[in-house]
């Protein structure tokens, strides 16, 4: 019998997909803050997993040249560089620049460029306009000029930098749309609570990429299957931790029991609110939210979408049971069409 | 390394020069202004009609400000080829043939018969064709067997084409019983195949409504903006064209005195497809846009035009042999219209990050507002 919640709501997905004696929902808990971008993540990932090349090139991003999660980059660290007030925090020195910031200007045109990563949809191109708007930062300072910095205005006008980084993976929701749509079973929820794909069954269809609320699975061009992080399903079975979470120097992954990381999560943002990091929140951690809570989620100190991420993620399927009626309502208005094409007259 | 790589840093070379001197030294005034995030402007648009009807969200449309990492579409854009829009058509127009065919066998008309029965497995024949070429690894397409799933509209399509699509193919092939000899053991062929293509056409007219209108929920079971919130009417819409398409080969194939229900089977076609595609281009705010503009807004525009020709032609020319094939003609390059249209216009909403981020902003702020409201 299958939950009430099994399309929608909290749930604990291994017992729903079937599995008996489940161990303990496992996961990533990403705290940002702590994130110094050196993307051991990255190559930790593509080491254990013989993840394939995704392209060597330089994207103008920022330190960030992965682009995006693909199906041959299973992990990928963002990069935002945005000014800030100068304000109480580090003051800059008399010598530093003191105009308007270049990051929006180099994010704008960033936004164009891309990579070979070898993968279906890959790295499309961006929005110059918003990619602007995510480097302005959370005050927005104004366009820069054509000049350089430290030139055309005052020390009034000086800024701060700060350098957003976050390790991007896919969420394990706990309604995952990606494994609901999956017509051959190649996507199912293992013992852990995790989304895997069995590349042996996976046929390449497509229909997981269309449905991802975040944009994670992929296709691998030439291989033509779907692919996308398995949470290291075979260090977790085991007992080891993720390549990724192991390779972390800073510990900004956390690898662990669900409900042991949400505890964890909410103490360290109490800790930077007390800090004076009003700005800290935590993303995905919500059972409550669209997709019942992520498997892995993050801490973030910007607005989601800054960091690539959906403001408000909603499981597609929480509106299948409507959809299949209002399919159910249009065939019925179809036959009832046909026949009365074929009573109504004579000619 | 090999020689025909190409240079580490090209693409960084290019996106310097696009750049401009913004990274140089020394101030140069004749470096271009890259676009301005405050030139952007805000969509004025509001939602159209009154009450909703049938589900989906309300979606007024607030100013298209609105911030994404590097300006990068959020979600994947789908990777279904033009085989999956082409599929949608051909789907159609079997579900829509077979109907039609039914029909024709069970009040006596013939050609209405044979012509469907006909459309109806050279279609789907295509569909299977366009399915399993999309696929990344169409070697495997037999994995579709492996599970029934409710949840996933490709695996229930997948069974329900395993129905109808043997169905139609036996009523098309019966109706080669006339050219088969009168004796020995293909004359027995003869006196069977009548009997059971008549039962195979029944059980694919049953199917057929099933056929046309799963490609909708396939669709709109998606992150897709503008394909999941018109979840209400693309049924209407993939329906409606279904039996437009099918029509269109009635009026296509059969003399003008047996034509009469393909018409009747035009114009309820057509009221549907009409009805539902106007709500998808006004009633969604925002995520209506990508129907409205560039391609699909074309395409849409060209399918609702042909339509209406098909309509009047076949309403027009109910004794003219030329004016009725022509009408067949315009509902099928109807259909083919429409279903491209919506196929890309789910396609733009996905590539362009405002239609994922401003309408869940929205819906952010939405539930802010109510719960500050509840709490005071």
């Amino acid at each position: 019998m299958p939950d009430a919640n099994s399309l929608y709501g909290p749930l604990d997905p291994a017992p729903d997909a079937g599995w008996a004696d489940a161990p303990p929902r496992m996961g990533f808990f990403t705290d940002t803050s702590v994130c110094i971008g050196c993307k051991a993540c990255e190559v930790a990932c593509k080491e254990w997993n013989d993840v394939p090349a995704s392209g060597l090139d330089l994207l103008g991003m920022s330190y960030d040249n992965t682009g995006a999660l693909t199906a041959n980059s299973w992990r990928h660290v963002a990069f935002i560089e945005q000014p800030r007030p100068a304000g109480h925090r580090t003051p800059p020195f008399a010598g530093n620049p003191t105009d308007g910031p270049v990051s929006a200007a180099a994010a704008a045109v960033a936004a164009g460029t891309g990579n070979d990563t070898g993968t279906d949809p890959g790295v499309p191109p961006g929005d110059p306009a918003a990619a602007a708007r995510m480097a302005a930062g959370p005050e927005f300072l104004g366009m820069p000029g054509a000049q350089p910095p430290g030139r055309g205005t005052g020390a009034a006008e000086r800024t701060d930098f700060r350098w957003l980084m976050m390790s991007n993976v896919c969420k394990h929701c706990t309604h995952a749309a990606c494994l609901d749509v999956c017509p051959t079973g190649a996507l199912f929820r293992t013992e852990f609570g995790t989304v895997v794909v069995q590349e042996d069954i996976c046929n390449g269809c497509g229909y997981c990429i269309s449905a991802c609320p975040y944009g994670v699975i992929d296709q691998r061009k030439g291989d033509g299957r779907a692919w996308k992080c398995t949470l290291c399903y075979d260090r977790l079975g085991a007992g080891q931790t993720p390549a990724c979470a192991q390779a972390c120097p800073t510990e900004s992954i956390m690898y662990g029991e669900l409900d042991e990381l949400r505890e964890r999560a909410a103490a360290r943002v109490a800790t930077l609110h007390e800090r004076g990091v009003p700005e800290a929140r935590l993303y995905g951690h919500d059972p409550d939210d669209g997709v019942g809570g992520d498997g892995a989620f993050f801490l973030l100190l910007d607005e989601p979408e800054v960091y690539g991420l959906p403001p408000d993620p909603v499981v597609t399927t929480r509106d299948l049971p409507r959809m299949w009626r209002r399919a159910g309502l249009a065939a019925l208005t179809m036959a009832a069409a046909a026949v009365a094409a074929f009573v109504g007259g004579s000619s | 390394m090999s020689p025909q790589r190409p240079p580490v840093g090209d693409r960084f070379r290019h996106f310097l020069s696009a750049l401009g001197g913004a990274t140089t030294p020394a101030g140069d005034p004749a470096v271009p202004q890259v676009a301005a995030p405050a030139g952007v402007p805000p969509t004025t648009e509001q939602r159209r009609g009154g009450g909703r009807r049938g589900g989906g969200e309300p979606l007024n449309v607030p100013p298209a400000e609105f911030t994404s990492y590097y300006g990068r579409p959020i979600l994947k854009p789908p990777v279904w080829k033009w085989d999956i829009a082409a599929y949608l058509f051909t789907g159609g127009t079997s579900a829509g043939s077979a109907l039609l065919a039914a029909g024709g066998q069970l009040t006596g008309r013939p050609a209405l018969r044979r012509a469907g029965r006909v459309a109806g497995l050279a279609a789907i024949g295509a569909s299977t064709f366009f399915l399993i070429h999309d696929l990344g690894r169409p070697d495997r397409f037999h994995h579709m067997l492996r599970v029934a799933r409710p949840t996933s509209p490709m695996s229930m399509g997948t069974w329900i084409l395993g129905v109808f699509g043997p169905a139609i193919g036996a009523a098309a092939v019966a109706e080669a019983a006339p050219l088969l000899p009168a004796r020995g053991v293909l004359g027995l062929g003869r006196r069977l195949l009548p009997p059971v293509g008549h039962a195979a056409g029944l059980v694919a007219a049953v199917t057929a409504p099933a056929l046309a209108t799963y490609t909708a929920v396939l669709l709109a079971d998606t992150a897709v903006p503008s394909w999941h919130e018109a979840y209400p009417e693309l049924p209407a819409v993939f329906g409606g064209s279904a039996l437009a398409s099918g029509a269109g080969v009635g009026l296509l194939a059969a003399p003008t005195r047996q034509a009469g229900p393909a018409r009747r089977m035009a114009v309820a076609g057509a009221a549907m497809e009409l009805w539902g595609s106007h709500r998808i281009e006004h009633r969604l705010g925002l995520l209506s846009e990508p129907y409205r503009n560039g391609t699909p807004g074309r395409l849409l525009t060209a399918g609702r035009l042909l339509t209406a020709a098909g309509v009047a032609g076949a309403l027009v020319g109910r004794r003219s042999r030329l004016l009725s094939g022509l009408s067949g003609v315009a509902l099928l390059a109807a259909s083919l219209a429409t279903r491209f249209g919506i196929f890309h216009g789910g396609v733009a909403s996905a590539r362009d990050p405002k239609y994922t981020v401003v309408p869940q902003r929205e819906r952010v702020r939405r539930r802010e507002a109510s719960h500050s409201e509840g709490e005071s």
